[in-house]
């Protein structure tokens, strides 16, 4: 129940299951696109993945790469594939062979949605473009994902997450004044890239509920990575004033609205870091009152403007001071005075030292057929009637092929068998 | 017809769901942003229109997160406030809020109050570390948020004296990504229950699981990336992908040619740079245009071909690089077939031909200063239910009298 008296419960799977109705044949891959048919995964939608058996499902190259939970190697034993393919299924269709051809028809004949993260044209050439789909199934939803989309003069450009980072602006903006951009470490485009493509498919899926009508829905990730720099694109088109100038990007600073200090700073330890921000005046008389040295009475450092004005020698002597300590005694000492404050922590400490994320249910167990016991990403929402729920790990390729086409086209299994020995399935 | 038309979603005005209600309201729902009396601080927040502070309703923060809303103000402090407010949420299919954990409760307008005047209402908080955990009375900013749950410790520079970086602003807006996907997710699952939800979102465990191989090395490996400049945060240490071009811009080089088409393609432009004569190790792309079977990458580093291959195609790159502009240098490469991007600024990328032709620049009238303005367009395109800035955002109380008429 919600509220605020009783613990969250493990997300369980006798609970109902909130998108249990939907089927998505899904072709997508990487974390672009298969971080979004997580998100319906765990809300229980049958998601299918259809993989390339000639090629192994190699498209994906998260199927082979590291991490591994002990030494063996291979197709099935990539962590990350399985991080983001929990809750779904996998078959393999080889769309060479007509006769795969015929089966994914049928399926998308029983299906919802269509979704795929290819290069443009890629499902075209195998005789499914949306026009296809749509004679196939007529309220087909199509959702196609890629760097810079189906439209445009980039359309045939490639990408990989630190491509659209770059180019979007979201690099640039990660990085201090007069050195080269810091960037993202890490693909933060292919993670919500992949969220809007979850929101895409669920805006569709209500409007055809709504108006019995599919759709394509043209996703470009650049253009889902632009819309992120609203306020500075606003003060680009209104006051002309560019991002890149003098000064800036200055990331850890805030500017809208000014805040000072506002930083990250050096601690005692191995690479260890805090993050301190004062929002007001009274955050700042408790930061003083917890620092209490001479300086912190300059009257440069007076007033909220001042002190925004002399970020410079006051991020010295802040820097001084949280030094001299560790990062979890400046978030003690800077917590009981009700400062916003915290340790810049590392993967181990955020995922098995403080304790919330843990309590929250965010590192689920899955059971993977090869890899066995493995923690997962989880959601990061609970929903008091359908709370996700993630049954199973990632497919290893093909896991269920005989199971999904008896199931849902009634192929015997003797009929999936001789397909098989014949490479199209 | 708008996805979200005849939906209706009332917001309680904070920072941190500022974009969830956006992206409802851009599809097409009626968005109520309910405001104290004063208003929401972030009314205040810099840039301004013609950097002019004085006056309301100025602040380009405000207008952009608060597009497609409609505006009241009702004050939660008092009881005929808190009435009005239960009957506005009557009429709503979603409520978005991130305010203090208990005050709702405190007030008599936690979800278990509310849905006993409305059975369908989706009731979605955010919070810093989810309704139950003690943790979030604490005070917060976006900083504070990012540094407590992944991203900065893999975002910065190979010389590890420098902090790590946060990305501006990303905290909040991974949060509002999760609260409008929450959303989404319990208004179908409604249309087959009949019923709403409390939909509890945490803001650090959002960013916790958008941190890509930072958690899952650790989860699976138990190992620890580290940060390097301009490229992902690595286990162990990776070849550099950024690259200063001729202007001083820089581009990320992405992966180097691997085919022989590509280094057949890196080899042609050299040439008519008239830049082969300064490349010593042209000929092993000549070497690579020409290579039969399959160009094994993992014998980079033993097989003494390859890798002077592999070598000269990262080579001829950086020539390239360092002699043309970088968006020179990006349109070249993709054209030739390899995935190298340009590392624009955000109005750069803005003005870029590309985002244009889709039509991302979408201009907004301001009828009440007798202007327009050029606005950042839809996250996705939708092509049967149109994404819209349907009016500009509102002022303090501008529709107290029409939606408190129709309660």
């Amino acid at each position: 129940m919600p509220g605020i008296s009783s613990a969250p419960s493990a997300p369980a799977a006798d609970k109902p299951q909130a998108l249990s109705s939907l089927r998505i044949c899904d072709f997508t891959g990487q974390l672009a696109g298969a971080g979004a048919t997580k998100w319906l995964a765990s809300f229980g939608a049958e998601v299918i993945r259809i993989e390339d058996p000639v090629r192994e499902g190699r498209w994906d190259i998260l199927r082979g790469t590291p991490p591994y939970v002990d030494d063996r190697r291979g197709i099935d034993l990539g962590g990350a594939f399985n991080n983001h393919n929990a809750g779904k299924f996998g078959i393999t269709l080889n769309l060479r062979d007509d006769r795969a051809k015929d089966i994914l028809a049928r399926l998308v004949e029983i299906s919802d949605v269509v979704s795929e993260n290819f290069a443009k044209g890629v499902l075209e050439r195998w005789g499914f473009g949306y026009d296809r789909l749509k004679e196939i199934k007529p309220d087909i939803i199509y959702v196609s994902n890629c760097g810079f989309g189906h439209v445009g003069p980039y359309s045939d450009f490639k990408t990989w997450g630190p491509i659209v980072q770059a180019v979007s602006g979201l690099t640039f903006t990660s990085g201090l004044p007069d050195r080269e951009p810091a960037g993202w470490g890490y693909s933060f485009m292919d993670h919500t890239g992949a969220y809007y493509m979850a929101m895409a498919i669920l805006l569709a899926l209500i409007h055809r509920q709504r108006t019995g009508e599919g759709q394509w829905v043209d996703l470009a990730c650049t253009e889902s990575a632009l819309s992120l720099h609203g306020p500075a694109l606003l003060d680009w088109t209104v006051n002309k004033r560019p991002s890149r100038r003098p000064g800036r990007p200055h990331s850890n600073r805030s500017f809208w609205p000014p805040m000072a200090p506002h930083g990250i700073y050096p601690c005692q330890g191995d690479d260890d870091w805090v993050a301190i921000a004062c929002r007001n005046q009274p955050d700042w008389e408790a930061l003083c009152a917890v620092i209490a040295e001479p300086w912190c009475e300059d009257a440069l450092f007076a007033t909220p403007e001042s002190r925004h004005a002399a970020q410079d020698p006051l991020d010295d002597h802040i820097t001084a001071w949280t030094a001299r300590r560790s990062k979890f005694d400046v978030q003690d000492l800077l917590r009981d005075a009700g400062v916003p404050v915290s340790g810049v922590l590392k993967p181990e400490e955020r995922i098995d030292v403080d304790p919330s994320t843990g309590d929250f249910g965010l590192w689920p167990t899955v059971r993977h057929t090869k890899m066995g016991a493995v923690r997962v990403d989880g959601q990061p929402a609970h929903f008091s009637e359908t709370d996700w729920h993630l049954p199973r790990g990632g497919p290893c390729l093909g896991e269920h092929t005989e199971e999904v086409l008896t199931r849902l086209l009634g192929l015997s299994v003797e009929h999936v068998a001789a397909l098989r020995a014949e490479g199209v399935v | 017809m708008s996805a979200l038309l005849g939906l209706r979603v009332v917001e309680l005005a904070r920072e941190p769901i500022a974009l969830a209600g956006k992206l409802l309201g851009d599809m097409g729902a009626d968005v109520i942003l309910v405001e104290p009396p004063g208003g929401d601080p972030s009314r205040n927040y810099p840039p301004f229109v013609d950097d002019d502070p004085s006056g309301e309703d100025r602040s380009l923060y405000w207008w952009h997160y608060h597009t497609s809303k409609r505006g009241v103000v009702i004050d939660l402090d008092d009881e005929p406030g808190r009435e009005r407010f239960r009957s506005l949420v009557a009429t709503a299919d979603v409520l978005l809020e991130a305010e203090p954990r208990r005050r709702l409760q405190a007030l008599g307008l936690d979800y278990d109050d509310l849905k006993a005047g409305n059975a369908e209402l989706i009731h979605v908080a955010v919070t810093p570390y989810g309704r139950h955990d003690p943790k979030s009375d604490l005070p917060y900013t976006d900083l504070t948020i990012m540094a407590a749950s992944g991203p900065p410790w893999s975002c910065g520079y190979d010389d590890h004296s420098l902090p790590p970086i946060r990305g501006p602003l990303q905290g909040y807006q991974t949060a509002a990504h999760f609260a409008a996907l929450s959303a989404l997710t319990a208004l179908l699952q409604r249309t087959v229950s009949g019923r709403g939800q409390f939909i509890d979102v945490s803001m650090t465990a959002a960013s916790n699981v958008t941190t890509e191989a930072a958690s899952y090395s650790w989860l699976v490996a138990k190992r620890t990336v580290q940060r390097q400049t301009g490229r992902h945060a690595s286990v162990s240490p990776s070849g550099e992908t950024q690259q200063r071009c001729a202007d001083g811009r820089y581009a990320n080089t992405g992966v180097p040619p691997r085919q022989p088409k590509e280094f057949a393609a890196l080899h042609a432009w050299l040439k008519e740079l008239g830049l082969d004569g300064e490349l010593p190790e042209a000929v092993f792309l000549e070497m690579g245009a020409r290579w039969e079977g399959p160009f094994e990458l993992s014998k980079i580093g033993s097989d003494d071909e390859i890798t002077a291959i592999f070598g000269a195609g990262r080579e001829g790159l950086k020539l390239i690089a360092a002699r043309v502009p970088a968006q020179d240098f990006f349109t070249g490469c993709q054209r030739a077939g390899l995935a190298v991007g340009i590392v624009n600024a955000p109005e750069e990328a803005f003005e870029d031909e590309h985002f244009k032709a889709r039509g991302f620049q979408v201009p907004v009238v301001h009828e009440d200063i007798d202007r327009t303005v050029v606005y950042p367009g839809a996250p996705y395109a939708l092509n049967g239910s149109p994404w819209a800035i349907s009016r500009r955002a509102p002022k303090l109380g501008e529709h107290d009298a029409e939606v408190f008429a129709d309660l």
